[in-house]
């Protein structure tokens, strides 16, 4: 297969798309069901040319096919045939072609799982994710070619970034993009429903689903890729607060308030429009988070090399989907308030508080992010925003959250009352202030600490408490449906989240030390004895292995080998040794040897120990699960008739209200 | 009125983000302005790279402006701007100090030797502690320092003809006019 | 444009170069542990220049080196942190603090999400009081499914 091929199917991918987002939004509009039938097959011809071209540039590479100009930047004999994979998205072009083929993933699953909705409806969601993929397509033909050739053929070619090799990265972008992709079916929902003009919410019922397992993604793909800097960069973070890393973390953010927006709108009718709008903020901040990395506006550890013509490209492509979808809202949002009332102690209070404040924080992410930017163009000087700003700030704003989460469960829709919401403030209060008194003889008063055991006991015992309730008062089979049971996991997640936060931030030791063999050092209650450095090489490196002995107390707890590879072409990478627990991360790096002369092998090394940092990244698996739980709800996939003649006679009861 | 805010707060967006390509666009976005412009340069005291037992000071350059440009053998940027010295260094109507940053003195000597030597006089900061208070962060930067000993103009990277023609000339003609 | 790009790729080369080496592992001298993290807390909130988007504490560069090296001498004269961080700005400008002080080019950095916050709190409080009066609140039977 000859890369020119893949290029073809590229453009026939593309003449397909131009088909399916323009004749079914042709056909809904003058009611032509024959061009609206065009949506389905047009969308399976698309996935099928998008996959085709995938499969060619995966085939080039592994292949070795040098002739390719993108293979022979991101590949290399010796590189395994997993990390050749890896390398198709490893750089720009790539990953733009693998984010247009999870594009294509969710449509093509959306045409096939939608036979239960209306097809004018149907017709103009998948007309406008043709749009989206209108727009990506030209931007990889036009700007970001993958295919381009690169003659004479060299006989090698460069190495794939050391930083990349790691199976986190493997796994990361795609499932970081089925993340950001999966906002787009929120999005378009939202789009047809507006173009649609209706006001019934019966398409917030079809669109949960989607967003709850599109946030699950996203929730896996951060957590992938804060694992991957906390293992790879071996820096012994895990989050940075970087350009990139707030890229993604926006459109999360934004989701959790989309979630819940939806739950509402879908339940009782109310927050039409706030939940329109933030389906809009949802995909338009994922837009945003994929093409600040690769627009050159922001300059960070993993941008993408940057072209203005792309980031002009990408400004057009910002300023027609999001420029138009926000026109359109402003147009023909619904107007009036609709749904039931409530009161000041409700599920939809408390829902609402939570929404502005995951809403602010995305903002405050956003201003963070761009305002060094806004320094240039008001001229204030270069300033740099770092983890301090957002460090400070991020806490402040989830405080009210974690403060209202175990009530969540409690609180009824409408109006609550307040006996019941007393008992759980007593019960989660005295458990988390029993915990606080415990932790604060253990960890010799570190505030922190003694922060994150109390907030995530009173997070806890909250969801505890009503699982406890739930099993006590309701019939086996109808006690946690599915959706129940993934809001109560991920909220749980949020409890083991702030434990693993709050405690490692506050109680890792860190030590730079210089070591010869038998060099005993002692950090955070371990003992890292250095037994020196051996020779050992893999597939396509050489490396200076380190070997740690760690003991405690005389015993031995784990040996550890920490890397510095020599990768072809000279590129230097240090690996880490991490020792998991549960309660505390050893983690290991090698640094530079301190005698040249190598007359007592001396080494420079980074001892950490990490206590209960693996509880982030659980925590964040959790809220993960929690969105896929949710999605599983069979309650979302009821069939049309019975569902549509009860929307309706609700829609029309409402309008009367 | 509310319906539009989101499509207001876009097209602010969209305003700073077109802003944003064309400033990247038009300057080194890796550039950070010094904030020693206009202040006295600090005090140096660097040894000769040709004679170590010499000392050069701040003091002893006092009196006329010159020209001190950082760089370094090892500095991949610096042999690209090398050829640019050799050719305008001599137009430039004042001396051109070379500041050889956090190199073998051996090495900077043999690539001097390979390369030609544009500098008056070069200087050698082996331990990279002075660039500190210049506020060096790389190779190569060039600063123009006045007869007062006061820092007129900096330039981060690489010295190009279009840069030495309209800005290094111009700083230069400025100050020979306002010192007769 | 071409001159922008060369120099774009002099910079990615030396971006590169500093990158891949990964971290900065450099035992210094401390007299106690309380330096020790005085000392990491400080350069984690300071700006490696040539390698953007990294701290102090972390970066590789030869240059971070050097800073952190003067940062702990500095920490040995006895200067503060503040001290610290003021001749660190006088030489690289306030570009090296993660942490930007608050003055009148930055105050929209710090206050400007409490703006949005009580804009967005007066709408959500205008919302909920237009609601509850809107109809007393059907409160459904506990099924429980409703929940």
């Amino acid at each position: 297969m000859t890369p020119e091929l893949g290029q073809l199917a590229l453009i026939l991918a593309l003449l397909l798309a131009l088909a399916q987002s323009t004749l079914p939004l042709l056909g809904a509009w003058r009611n032509n069901r024959a061009l609206m039938a065009v949506a389905r097959p047009a969308a399976s011809g698309q996935a099928v040319f998008v996959a085709l071209a995938f499969a060619i540039l995966v085939s080039a590479f592994l292949h070795f096919d040098f002739s390719v100009q993108y293979v022979a930047d991101n590949s290399n004999l010796q590189l395994p045939w997993y990390y050749r994979i890896a390398a198709v998205w490893g750089a720009h072009e790539g990953s733009m072609l693998l984010w247009v083929l999870i594009l294509n993933v969710w449509t093509i699953a959306l045409a096939l799982f939608s036979r239960q909705l209306p097809e004018v409806f149907v017709a103009r969601v998948l007309a406008v994710l043709g749009i989206i993929s209108v727009g990506f397509l030209c931007f990889i033909l036009f700007t970001s070619n993958p295919f381009g050739r690169l003659l004479p053929m060299p006989p090698d070619g460069a190495d794939l970034n050391p930083i990349l090799q790691d199976p986190g990265m493997t796994f990361h972008p795609p499932v970081l993009y089925m993340g950001y992709v999966g906002f787009s079916v929120a999005f378009a929902f939202s789009i047809a429903a507006l173009l649609g003009g209706s006001m019934e919410q019966s398409w917030v019922r079809w669109a949960r689903p989607w967003t709850n397992a599109a946030w699950g993604f996203l929730s896996c793909g951060i957590v992938a890729g804060s694992w991957w800097a906390y293992a790879e960069l071996g820096w012994g973070g895990w989050w940075f607060w970087d350009p990139v890393e707030n890229a993604s973390f926006m459109p999360w953010l934004v989701g959790v308030a989309l979630i819940h927006a939806q739950a509402v709108t879908e339940k009782r009718g109310s927050l039409r429009a706030w939940t329109i709008l933030l389906s809009l903020f949802a995909f338009s901040l994922s837009l945003l988070g994929t093409f600040l990395v690769r627009s050159g506006i922001l300059t960070s550890v993993h941008a993408f090399a940057s072209d203005p013509r792309r980031g002009f490209y990408i400004l057009c492509f910002l300023a027609v989907v999001v420029g138009g979808s926000l026109l359109l809202y402003a147009l023909r949002a619904p107007k009036v308030a609709g749904g039931k009332a409530f009161a000041l102690v409700s599920r939809e209070s408390a829902i609402l508080i939570g929404n502005l404040m995951f809403t602010v924080a995305a903002a405050m992410v956003l201003l963070g992010t761009l305002f060094p930017l806004l320094g240039d163009a008001l001229n204030l000087g270069k300033i740099s925003v770092g983890p301090p700003y957002f460090g400070l700030l991020f806490p402040l704003l989830m405080l009210p959250v974690v403060l209202l989460l175990p009530f969540g469960p409690y609180l009824r829709w409408g109006k609550s009352d307040a006996p019941l919401l007393r008992q759980v403030l007593v019960r989660a209060g005295i458990a988390a202030a029993a915990c606080a008194v415990i932790a604060a003889f253990l960890v010799q008063g570190q505030l922190k600490a003694i922060a994150g055991v109390a907030s995530a006991v009173w997070v806890g015992v909250g969801v505890l408490l009503y699982v406890l309730r739930r099993w006590r008062e309701m019939p086996a089979g109808r006690r946690y449906p599915a959706e129940m049971a993934g809001m109560l996991l991920a909220h749980l997640g949020v409890a083991v989240f702030l434990i693993g936060v709050l405690l490692s931030e506050s109680l890792s030791v860190t030590r730079d030390v210089r070591m010869s063999p038998g060099h005993v050092a002692s950090v955070g209650g371990y003992d890292f004895r250095f037994d020196g450095v051996t020779q050992t090489r893999g597939p396509n490196w050489e490396a200076e292995q380190g070997m740690v002995t760690v003991s405690r107390k005389g015993e031995t707890v784990a040996v550890m080998h920490p890397q510095k590879r020599t990768y072809a072409h000279e590129q230097v990478q240090t690996t880490s040794a991490i020792d998991a627990g549960i309660t505390r991360d050893l983690y290991v790096a090698l640094g530079e040897p301190m005698d040249p002369q190598h007359v007592e092998g001396a080494w420079a090394l980074r001892l950490y120990t990490k206590p209960f940092i693996r509880w982030i990244w659980g925590g964040g698996l959790l809220m993960m699960l929690g969105g896929f739980v949710s999605a599983a709800d069979r309650r979302f996939r009821v069939k049309r008739t019975a569902e549509a003649t009860q929307t309706a006679a609700a829609s029309v009861q409402e309008s009367r209200a | 009125m509310s319906r539009l805010l989101p499509l207001l707060g876009f097209v602010l967006l969209a305003t700073l983000l077109g802003f944003g390509i064309w400033w990247n666009s038009a300057h080194d976005p890796t550039a950070v302005p010094s904030p020693l412009i206009n202040k006295p340069a600090p005090a140096y005291a660097l040894p000769k790279l040709d004679d170590p037992a010499q000392t050069v000071t701040k003091e002893a350059m006092l009196g006329k402006p010159y020209l001190v440009n950082v760089f370094a053998s090892w500095c991949f940027a610096c042999g690209e701007e090398h050829p640019v010295l050799m050719a305008e260094t001599q137009g430039l109507g004042i001396p051109v100090v070379g500041y050889d940053y956090k190199d073998d003195p051996n090495d900077a000597k043999a690539w001097l030797a390979k390369h030609g030597n544009p500098y008056s006089l070069v200087i050698a900061d082996e331990s990279g502690h002075t660039a500190i208070d210049f506020g060096v962060y790389g190779a190569p930067e060039t600063f123009l320092i006045d007869g007062k000993g006061v820092i007129r103009y900096k330039r981060i990277g690489p010295l190009t003809p279009d840069v030495i023609a309209q800005q290094l000339k111009p700083a230069i003609a400025a100050l020979q006019k306002e010192a007769p | 444009m071409l001159r922008a790009w060369r120099i774009a790729l002099v910079f990615a080369l030396l971006a590169i170069a500093t990158a891949v080496a990964a971290q900065a592992i450099d035992p210094l001298p401390f007299r106690d542990h309380a330096e020790e993290l005085r000392f990491q807390h400080l350069t984690s909130e300071l700006r490696c220049l040539v390698c953007q988007d990294e701290n102090l504490a972390d970066s590789n560069a030869d240059f971070a080196r050097d800073l952190r090296h003067k940062v702990f001498e500095l920490m040995q004269q006895g200067k503060s942190d503040a001290e610290i961080k003021q001749y660190l700005v006088d030489r690289y400008s306030e570009f090296v603090l993660y942490d930007p002080p608050v003055n009148a080019g930055t105050w929209l950095l710090w206050f400007g999400p409490l703006l949005i916050l009580l804009a967005g709190g007066v709408a959500v409080g205008y919302t909920i009081r237009k609601r509850s009066r809107a109809g007393t609140p059907a409160t459904p039977t506990d099924t429980g499914d409703d929940w």
